[in-house]
Formats: C-alpha cells, structure tokens, sequence
C-alpha cells in the first residue's frame, strides 16, 4: 500500500514537471487584457517557433511593434499584440482568440498556419487576416510572400565573385517548391558573375538534423567547395559548426557559410577571434512586410484575396547588413545587381525550369 | 572525385555520427542486460545535451578548452541523476519499465525548455564557445591509407566511444561484476538465491545508462548543433536503442550497429554527389540508410533474443 501511494506521488510528480513545461509563456497571453487603443488594432499568432525563434516569428513582432509605436498604440488588447503557439493545436483556437478580442487585423505567422487561417477565415467572414509565407484564397486573408528567389540571387552573386576553387555548395532542407525558390535563385546568381563556377545542389530532407547538415558540409569542403549557402532551417546548424571547426583547425582555410533568413553573422562567430565564418546572410524583412500590410489595411486599402509579393523592389528580401566579410568590388556589384534586378533588367528564375531557360540565354 | 576521396569523406563522418549512438547504446546495453527496458534513452540525451551547453556557456570563461571536457562530465552526472527517477519507478516501484521510459523522455524535453526560457529568456540557448576541436592524431594520422580515413579529421570523443566499446565489453563478460549484472537479467530469483541484490544490481545499470547517454547527448550538442533547442536532440536516443538491438545487446554489436548506421547516414550524403549515384533521386538516398537497417535486420542477423528477465520487475519470493 505504501508503494502504491509512492508510485502515485512519483507519478504526479512527473505529470507535473510535464505541465511546468508548458507554462512557460503563459503570462505572455494575459498581457492582451491591458490597454486601450484609438481605431486599428492589429494582432499575430506565432507558430511553435515562439516568438523570439530568432527568425520570422521575432521578426514578424518587430515589424507590429515599429507599427504600434508610431501609430500610437498600447501593447494589448485593442492596440497590437501576440499570441503564442505551443503546438499545431494552438493555431486555431488563439486565432479565435484573437478574433474575440475584436483585433482589425490578424496574422498568423509562418505556413504551419495555413489550415488554421483558412478554417477560422471561413467561420468569421466579417474579420480580416493575414498569412505569411503561404497563400491562402480567401477574400478576407491577405497572403503575404517574399520573393526568396531575387535575395538568393544576390547572395550568389557575393559567392560566384568570392569563390576561389570556383565551386560553390547549396545545401536545401526540403525538396519543396519553397526551397527550390531559393536555389533557382542562387543557382542564377552564381552562374551571372561567374559561369565557370559549379554549384553543387544537395538536399539533407530535414530541417531539424544538424547531423545531416554537419556531413553534407563536411563532404563538400573536402570535395574542394569554399562557399556554402544554406536554406535549411535547423540542420544548418551543422554546416556551420562544421565550418567553424575546419577553421579552428586550419585558420588559413578560406571557407565561408552563407547565412538564410536572417542576419546570422553570429552563428558564424569563431570562438576566440572576432571574425565569423559567415559571409553573408539572405534576410527575409517579415517585419517590412508586416508593418507594410498592416499600414494598408489602416488606411483602408486591405488587400484581401490577394497574395502581394515582397522582393528586391519593396526592401522585403536582401543581403544582412554585417559586410565586414565583403571586399568593396563584391558590394558594388551586388548593388549594380539589385538595381537590374529591381528595373526588370534581369528576371530572376524561380523555378528550376525558369532557371533553365534563364541558363540558356547566359551562353548567347 | 574517385574512390579514395569518397572513402575519405564517408568514415570521418560515419565514425562522427555514429559517435553519440555509441556512447548512448552502450547505456542501454547496461540497462537491459540487467532487465530495464530503458525507453528513455531520448530523454537522458535531451538531458546531457542542455547540461552540457548550459555548463559550456557559463563556465566558458573559467575553465576555457577544458570546458567541454567538464561540461561532459556534470552532463554524466545530472543524467545518471535524472535516470534515477526511471530506475525508482521501474525498480523499486515496479512501474511499466515502457511507460516510465516515455514519461521520462516528455519531462526532459519540457523541463529543459522551460530551463532554457527561464535562464536565457528565449526558446534556444547561445552557441556554444568552446567545442572539441578536430585534429590529426599525431603519428597515426601519418600511416599511408589508413591514416587519412581513420586518425585525420576526427574528434577525441569519436575515439574514446569505440575504446569504450571494448572496455564494456571486457566488463559485462569479463568480470564478476559484468556476470552478475547479467544473471538479473537473464534470470533474477536465481541470481536473488546465489546473494545478488538484483534492485541494486538494476539501479547501478540504470544509472550508468542514465550517465552514458548524458555523455551521448553533450558530445552531439557540442560537436554537431552547438547550441540547444527543441530540435537538437530529435529521434537519435531511439536510433541509439535501434542500434543496441540490431547489436543483439552486445556492446560491440551496438557499436557496429552504429557505426553502420552512420556508414549509411553518410553515404546517403555523399552519394549525391558520387558520379554514378547521382542519376538516383534525392528521396532514395535519403531513405537508404533506414531501407538497409530493415534488410539487414531482417535478413542477415537472424533472431535477436533480449535478456530473458526484461520488462519484467523482480518480486522477492514471487516463483
């Protein structure tokens, strides 16, 4: 008897360190109770990246609150604010939330998101949303989409100009429409400034296996590749710290990671010194696009049913603003590329097709 | 790219993934062996990788490049600790060994981010400074052939995984120790009436499993991801008990399991770029390693028996 109400005990406790951990942020979600606002309130739901995954999620809630701040708004209810998404149950159910705290607006960050959007979009027909990075046909959910492709094309500009070994790494999580975006894209950028270079394209299946990131790497420095660019989430991790370690070992190596969606000259850091191992980044501005949407919809000009894209053009995709890695001659070129690129001069592929006829008319 | 540099790429980076499966299935080889089914292998891995990245960020400063070696060691410590709660439950309490191994791995996971959150305020911790370097091993790295594939390149925890490897195995059937952890496992009311204490027999092998997968888990967070999250450690504690039983329990079985498993990890890799391989889609390599894991468990190592007495808590006195 005594045992059993030792096991009982034992097992509350376990049950109760499995709950502690989901509280974590649950003060977070009371912080909407507070604070008045004047008109336009506008809200976003996170998925379960959290909001300060260092990625689009934080981003997408700098873009709010730069909005808030210079429209006047408090954080909260009828001002601008958050809800977080512990897991993919959450989506739903903090959307509607969201939807009876009376917000004008509300976004739900990351594709993850779409079935939810789409489920609570039909339900409140009388509400406006948004959707980042996924498209949702509705005619009250604007979907917002970057145009991974001419960013990406930038960052292969900066690696065709600063290959020596003329061979350059991509490394994709998953083979998705999405990643091939940016690997069309970067594929163009290379090949424009440099068509002896070639690009060695592999996908890792992943966007959580360091491991798998970490070998690819591996295989492709000692395979004669000095520049790698990432598009992989979490197993790009591993190119990194494989990176980083090649370093350590040989500082005289010339091995360079290139950086995805945010500025991740950090991650590149090599420990004891002060320079990074990543070249450059390709950032994705959600917070531009977000503040940009959300000043149309306050000034009545909600695009809904649409999908608007941010590129080049709208400052919504570009390269991170450490330089310190490129050389003067690599800046301007990438400048004089942006221009074309936002002229129409040059239409970037985004597509491996597209990427093929754009490979043809190289050659003329 | 022609042979010799395919295999020069393959076996530094099978022999540094398989590294934390090594360290990790010989836990479990510890554990069964004495008739705990330790589910929680996952878990005591999530444990050691946050232990050893949290030890690593603070102490950084103090200890400097003797830190991750430190950081391995408390890592040790707090999973044999942490294993204790699944040996109480298993043991002594004679829970469902399956159940506590599960409630053991979904409390590491949300007690470690919720750590996190409250130490750093974020969902994931810094990267980390000090890792293990890469080296040559000096004058066996020089050796024709054998030293580019073997001593260049590598990790001193890789290398220490596969001595570990043999020195188990000198343990559990060498010893008297390693014959008694044995006998609980195979048939515990005959050990319990030669004078073994099978429960003590059980918490030892439980806690050196606990200490052996925290190593696992602060070496691939310190080598691999280099910092802590949700996904660092996602499904390799299950790969590592995959590999003890495709290693039929035996420690140098489960190191060859996983090794093989990251022979077949890395050529999946790189087969993509291998001339006649790369014809064959993505998703087929990709698939590979787990596709040969079936076949070879399947086909060429015949039945694998676990230890008689596993899953089955020992009752004094009970026939």
């Amino acid at each position: 008897m005594k045992k059993k109400r030792l096991g009982l005990s034992l097992s509350l406790l376990l049950t109760a360190g499995m709950l502690l951990g989901g509280c974590g942020q649950a003060k977070e979600d009371k912080a909407a109770e507070e604070g008045k606002g004047n008109g336009f309130s506008v809200a976003m739901v996170t998925d379960v990246g959290g909001i300060d995954d260092k990625s689009f999620n934080q981003s997408a809630w700098e873009g709010l609150q730069k909005f808030g701040e210079e429209n006047g708004l408090k954080k909260g209810k009828g001002g601008y604010d958050y809800l977080q998404s512990q897991s993919d149950a959450d989506y739903a159910t903090n959307l509607n939330k969201l939807v009876r705290s009376k917000f004008d607006l509300i976004f739900g960050i990351g594709f993850l998101m779409t079935d939810a959007i789409t489920e609570i979009a039909d339900q409140k027909p009388n509400n406006k949303f948004a959707i980042v990075d996924s498209v949702v046909e509705k005619p009250n959910v604007a979907s917002i989409i970057f145009k991974e492709h001419e960013g990406s094309f930038l960052v292969g500009v900066v690696a065709g100009l600063t290959t020596k070994t003329n061979k350059v790494g991509f490394v994709g999580g998953m083979e998705i429409p999405l990643i091939e975006k940016f690997e069309s894209g970067f594929l163009a950028g290379v090949k424009a400034v440099n068509p002896n270079a070639t690009v060695e394209v592999q996908y890792a299946g992943a966007f959580d296996k360091a491991d798998k990131g970490k070998a690819i790497a591996s295989s492709m420095y000692a395979s004669g590749i000095d520049v790698i660019y990432h598009a992989a989430g979490a197993t790009g991790n591993g190119v990194f710290s494989e990176a980083i370690d090649l370093k350590k070992q040989d500082p005289n190596k010339e091995i360079w990671v290139i950086g995805v969606d945010r500025d991740q000259y950090e991650e590149g850091k090599i420990p004891g010194t002060d320079k990074s191992v990543t070249l450059t980044s390709m950032v994705k501005r959600v917070d531009v696009a977000v503040y940009d949407l959300a000043t149309k919809t306050k000034n009545g000009n909600f695009p809904g049913g649409q999908a608007v894209e941010y590129g080049l053009k709208e400052d919504g995709v570009g390269i991170a603003p450490s330089t310190d890695n490129l050389s003067q001659d690599v800046l301007k070129a990438v400048e004089e590329w942006k221009q074309k690129i936002i002229n129409g001069e040059v239409k970037v592929p985004k597509t491996r097709e597209e990427y093929k006829e754009f490979e043809a008319t190289l050659k003329k | 790219m022609d042979f010799f540099n395919i295999l020069e790429i393959i076996i530094p980076s099978a022999i540094f993934f398989a590294a934390p499966l090594i360290f990790t299935a010989l836990g479990g080889v510890f554990s069964e062996r004495s008739g705990v089914v330790n589910i929680g292998l996952e878990g005591l891995m999530v444990i050691g990788a946050f232990v050893g990245v949290v030890f690593n960020l603070t102490f950084a400063d103090q200890f400097g490049d003797l830190t991750p070696w430190l950081a391995m060691l408390v890592a040790m410590v707090v999973a044999s600790l942490f294993s204790l709660l699944h040996a109480v439950a298993s043991i002594s309490l004679r829970a469902d060994q399956v159940v506590s191994g599960v409630a053991i791995n979904f409390l590491a996971l949300g007690l470690s981010l919720f750590l996190v959150k409250m130490m750093y305020g974020k969902g994931q911790t810094d990267q980390v400074e000090v890792g293990f370097d890469k080296i040559d091993i000096p004058i066996l790295s020089k050796i024709p052939i054998i030293g580019p594939l073997f001593f260049s390149n590598g990790y001193i925890p890789s290398y220490i995984a596969i001595v570990l490897a043999f020195i188990v195995w000198y343990v559990i059937y060498k010893t008297p120790f390693g014959l008694r952890l044995r006998s609980v496992g195979e048939h515990p009311m005959a050990a319990d009436t030669m004078g073994i204490n099978v429960a003590r027999m059980r918490y030892i092998a439980v806690m050196i499993s606990g200490a052996l997968a925290g190593i696992g888990g602060s070496i691939y967070a310190t080598i691999i991801s280099r910092d802590f999250s949700h996904a660092t450690i996602s499904g390799q504690g299950f790969m590592a008990l995959a590999a003890m039983i495709f290693g039929k329990w035996h420690p140098l079985g489960a190191m060859g399991a996983a090794l093989f498993f990251g022979f077949a990890q890395s050529l999946s890799i790189v087969g993509q770029a291998i001339p006649f391989l790369r014809d064959v889609p993505t998703v087929y390599l990709l698939i590979a390693p787990y596709v040969l894991t079936i076949l070879a468990l399947t086909g060429f190592i015949g039945r694998a028996d676990a230890p008689k007495a596993l899953g089955t808590p020992y009752i004094k006195g009970k026939r």
